[in-house]
């Protein structure tokens, strides 16, 4: 089975994090499609998701023409084991209930709405560019995880009481969405990255009314689960990658 | 020299021409002239057209598809050439022509409200209905039959409707 490393330059490491972040919750809002609560919903989550791939593919090519070793989109995807996998945990985690999959898709939409804003004025142009485009549509991901949120925090006991139970199981995967190592650290001082700590105050701030208008409290920071930068990855995210990248394993090279 | 240039901006002109006349797959009364998708066409040091084209939404299936049909146009109209993907500066709905709203409104589709606003992307706007023209309107689902669109309905006429969402 081929399996390939990428090379550790900080721009495509950092291209490589942030579109693995896009493509692990876009499979996993995916296997939404067909089994929806309503119509309107299964809906919107493919489109949710289809946003997220979409955004995968251009930071996936990013890296590899940063690369420079010819590796494409689908080389960088296909190719990658878990271990060379560099998105966060709470992306992979599995959907659960609805209240589960829209309690991950807020504690990470609040993430993304100021984070592509902020790399928005990034000095690559590239990074730029791909950030425009998904801060507006993360901004449309914040508001519908945000109205359900509300709707099933402030409705029944029972969804009130499913939400607050994702949100406590959630809580300790968010820590690592405020982590910076070296190479963010180092591509954040040249003007090319975020530093991630910068994004906190207005994810607190929307986490804070978001939480309060749905009436749920919000889970206190103990111990938070990290290692997915690294390639540690909790069991879940063999099983993504099993059915992910299924095809291009059994039959290496295929073309559509 | 300028023999070549002339040829030069011949070839870029019809190669504009072919390409400006591909229809979005997706709402096949728009151009991608007039969705602003089409950036524009050079002529590369190979002599190749190459003709340059941005995405929308990120994801959106329409893409490839366009770029197909891009060189289909090129190749019905003989000229040799590619098409090329820019990311920036970022598609916005800003790019889209009046003329494109116009024909999106005539199809009964509501068009984007102008500006990109963030207030129309968090939801406080105001969509007059395509067929009757009420502004008595309500959105029915955030995220509609393809990436760029919203569900809405007209409360005057009770009719359904879609909305090219503001991005």
């Amino acid at each position: 089975m081929t399996t390939i490393a990428v090379a550790d330059a900080p721009v495509v490491q950092y291209a490589l994090r942030l579109a693995d972040n896009a493509l692990v919750l876009g499979h996993r809002l995916s296997e939404w499609c067909g089994h929806g609560p309503m119509l309107e919903e299964d809906i919107a989550l493919a489109n949710i998701a289809l946003d997220l791939i979409g955004q995968a593919r251009a930071l996936y090519a990013y890296a590899g023409a940063a690369e420079g070793e010819g590796r494409d989109e689908d080389q960088l995807a296909y190719l990658r084991d878990a271990g060379g996998y560099r998105n966060v945990l709470l992306v992979e985690q599995p959907n659960g209930d609805f209240a589960v999959t829209i309690a991950r898709q807020f504690l990470y939409a609040a993430y993304q709405a100021p984070f592509w804003r902020a790399l928005s004025g990034s000095r690559d142009g590239t990074l730029a560019a791909i950030a425009a485009k998904a801060e507006k549509e993360a901004a449309y991901h914040l508001r519908h995880a945000a109205e359900w949120l509300i709707r099933l925090g402030d409705g029944t006991a029972e969804s009130h009481e499913r939400t607050q139970a994702a949100l406590d199981d959630l809580w300790m995967y968010t820590g690592e969405l405020f982590e910076a190592d070296a190479i963010e650290r180092g591509l954040a001082e040249r003007g090319v990255a975020v530093d991630p700590a910068a994004v906190r105050p207005e994810w607190d701030e929307t986490v804070d009314r978001v939480l309060a208008e749905a009436t749920l409290a919000r889970p206190p920071d103990g111990w938070m689960q990290t290692g997915g930068r690294t390639g540690r990855h909790s069991e879940h995210l063999g099983y993504i990658l099993a059915e992910l990248q299924f095809l291009q394993r059994a039959y290496p090279g295929a073309k559509w | 020299m300028s023999e070549a240039i002339a040829q030069d901006d011949d070839v870029r002109e019809r190669a504009w021409a072919a390409a400006a006349a591909v229809l979005d797959p997706e709402v096949p009364v728009l151009t991608i002239a007039d969705l602003g998708v089409l950036r524009g066409v050079e002529v590369a040091a190979d002599g190749a057209v190459e003709v340059a084209i941005t995405p929308t939404y990120s994801g959106c299936p329409a893409m490839d598809m366009i770029a197909l049909e891009v060189e289909l146009a090129l190749e019905k109209a003989g000229i040799p050439g590619r098409v090329r993907t820019v990311l920036s500066p970022a598609w916005t709905t800003d790019w889209m022509t009046e003329e494109g709203r116009r024909k999106l409104e005539d199809y009964g589709i509501a068009p984007p409200a102008p500006k990109a606003s963030r207030r129309a992307l968090f939801g406080i706007e105001a969509v007059a209905c395509p067929r009757c023209g009420s502004a008595d309107t309500e959105e029915l689902a955030a995220f509609g039959s393809t990436a760029c669109k919203a569900l809405w309905r007209c409360r005057a006429c009770r009719e359904p409707f879609d909305e090219f969402k503001c991005l």
